[in-house]
């Protein structure tokens, strides 16, 4: 008989009550911490799209639709495209206050047999780029190459393997970071591969989305401020000098996508605090509960000579052990649950998610447990100091 | 081990009115002596033994073993002279439902930091469940429920045995098992308070006291009333 198996063989013996304090455990743990990893993940993706755009205003042609167009193709991977002359380009160069500047031509690939998958085709300018390139994960040798590919980090294709794009096969040679956006499922090449694509689809008789050459026509200007130079200004001076344009401030979008993403963390951290709240007080009262039962058996140890502090031990320790089962077993199947379906969580919801690295979530996890340890020997604190003070005469003379 | 309560007293509110009970009571019990304790119900046979046994604090006086009054120690060290020197056999089932009847036996042990299995297993002979150590307590009849409360309480070799109506619902046979496991053991040294209403538990007293009211009683038992008990027993 060890006294240290006494905490464990209470909890055997009494099954239901185990098995119902550690799912309320569990519960709590995994929607704390489900929740926190939700939270973190929305943070982490709109930083990295800030991060990853790179550019202090993007510019795009004139209309509501266009800008909405854009949030959908950065945030959602919704594939989408608009035109504006490629003129605009050198216009804006002219404008003083820049001091990078680079295209971008949208092309979507059909949902076809032609094509892996539909996918948005990102046309970029190599030698002016300064937002795609800085993310290579996997870099490549030189520049691209005709049919050549960057694929976005949530595309299968692997670097040195082949995506069919209206029938060309175009080899992937670099693959991006992940960042948790619509930008992952996106593929860049060369303006000149983008040519040779709309050329197949016209070959092929498949509807190509755009007749429009990037050699006439731009999506998107991506713009770097020289230094010093006041951005909010450089868009004013864009917007009123260039006709059929809209400058957008890099920062102005993100602060509006970081709106949208607050409130939808607020409600996570409600929810949380409701069921962590809610299971609080079913702890509590499943402890008060089972501190009333126990009573005799507590008064029968203080007879064999438990002192106070030995029964509020025991009490605490059968709490910490069903909380602690169920801290880390919220915690794992969290793990479990949200590490492969974040992908298709950020698909169902929109949103972009980015996961934190290994050892945030595990110093999230293990704050969790702590919390969920906490909670539940606080939970188990009132009912430990009840049966340790128990008037042990009055309950074994009554037998209650 | 010598035991001396002096003046003893609690107090209880009951409709308004203070009463004592016990009310300055006087006790020594004696080592290797078996002391009854009889009297109606709530002339405070129990909560004597409790305030003797370390776990209610009396209102008035002290309860010294050997030079030392008990309810001056912190909980840990009277809990753990408890541990090492008190036996304790509750009134009614006192059996831990978690743990089976051996386990039951040797958790006064565990808690010493003493590995008895030895004599665990000598006391389930002694009282005759050795052949359900392994049962649990719900397994139990209620005769065998009072006789591993009593084999628990001396697992630890303890100088004082406290018995709260330890035949309390016995038949005859499983009375006289806990009864005569009580005197062996005062034949070895041991202070035996039995707190009973059952008048065959006075043939093994070799003191015998009366609870009335409060006050304790001390009356003496002839050799003669001893025997007509045994026989009638």
């Amino acid at each position: 008989m060890r006294l240290r198996a006494l905490p464990l063989n209470d909890l055997r013996r009494k099954p239901i009550r185990t098995a119902a304090l550690t799912v309320i455990a569990l519960v709590l743990s995994a929607a704390v911490f489900g929740g926190e990893i939700l939270i973190k993940s929305l943070q982490k993706g709109l930083a990295s799209l800030e991060e990853r755009l790179g550019a202090d205003i993007i510019v795009l042609p004139e209309g509501a639709e266009n800008k909405v167009d854009l949030e959908n193709i950065l945030l959602q991977g919704t594939p989408g495209y608009f035109y504006m002359d490629k003129s605009v380009a050198d216009e804006i160069a002219a404008i003083d206050g820049i001091s990078q500047l680079s295209t971008q031509y949208f092309l979507v690939s059909a949902n076809a047999e032609c094509c892996t998958a539909q996918v948005q085709i990102i046309g970029f300018d190599e030698h002016s780029d300064f937002t795609v390139k800085p993310w290579l994960k996997e870099v490549y040798d030189g520049s691209l190459k005709d049919n050549e590919i960057i694929v976005g980090a949530g595309l299968s294709t692997s670097v040195g393997h082949t995506l069919s794009l209206y029938g060309v096969e175009c080899k992937a040679v670099g693959k991006l970071e992940r960042t948790g956006t619509g930008l992952d499922t996106a593929v860049y090449t060369t303006n000149d591969t983008v040519k040779r694509l709309i050329q197949a689809s016209a070959d092929r008789g498949i509807a190509v989305l755009s007749k429009q050459s990037p050699e006439d026509v731009i999506s998107s200007v991506y713009i770097k401020a020289a230094e010093g130079a006041d951005i909010d200004e450089l868009a004013i001076s864009i917007n009123t000098q260039i006709d059929g344009v809209q400058a957008v401030r890099t920062k102005t979008m993100m602060t509006e996508t970081a709106d949208k993403l607050n409130v939808i963390s607020k409600s996570i951290t409600v929810l949380t605090a409701v069921v962590w709240g809610l299971a609080a007080v079913i702890m509590l009262s499943a402890y008060y509960l089972t501190a009333n039962e126990r009573k005799k058996e507590f008064a029968v140890l203080r007879t064999i000579g438990f002192s106070r502090k030995q029964l509020s031990r025991l009490v605490l320790t059968e709490s910490l052990i069903t909380a602690g089962t169920g801290g880390i077993t919220g915690v794992g199947l969290t793990v479990l649950v949200i590490v492969p379906f974040l992908k298709a969580i950020e698909q169902k919801t929109a949103l972009p998610l980015l996961m934190p690295s290994h050892i945030t979530v595990s110093l999230y996890g293990a704050a969790v447990i702590l919390i969920v340890l906490l909670t539940g020997s606080a939970s188990a604190a009132l009912s430990a100091y009840k049966l340790s003070h128990i008037d042990t005469g009055k309950i074994l003379r009554e037998g209650c | 081990m010598r035991i001396s309560a002096e003046d003893i007293s609690v107090s209880y509110n009951k409709k308004d009115r203070i009463i004592k009970v016990p009310d300055k009571v006087s006790f020594e019990p004696v080592s290797g002596e078996v002391t009854v304790i009889n009297g109606r119900s709530g002339s405070g046979k129990t909560t004597l033994i409790n305030v003797l046994a370390g776990i209610l604090l009396p209102t008035e006086g002290r309860v010294c073993y050997d030079e030392t009054d008990i309810y001056q120690i912190s909980d840990e060290k009277l809990s753990a002279f408890r541990c090492e020197n008190i036996g304790y056999i509750p009134q009614g089932a006192s059996a831990l439902a978690n743990l089976t009847v051996m386990q039951n036996i040797l958790l006064p042990s565990a808690l010493a930091g003493k590995d008895n299995v030895k004599f665990a297993e000598e006391l389930l002979e002694m009282v005759g469940l050795e052949k359900l150590k392994n049962a649990y307590p719900d397994e139990l009849s209620g005769g065998e429920l009072r006789r591993l409360a009593a084999a628990r309480a001396l697992i630890n070799s303890p100088s004082v045995i406290f018995a709260d109506e330890p035949t309390n619902d016995l038949d005859d046979e499983n009375a006289s098992l806990i009864l005569e496991l009580l005197k062996a053991q005062a034949e070895k040294g041991a202070a035996v308070i039995i707190v009973t209403h059952d008048i065959k538990a006075q043939a093994y007293a070799d003191t015998l006291y009366r609870m009335d009211g409060g006050k304790l009683q001390s009356y003496g038992i002839s050799a003669k009333e001893k025997e007509d008990i045994y026989d009638t027993a």
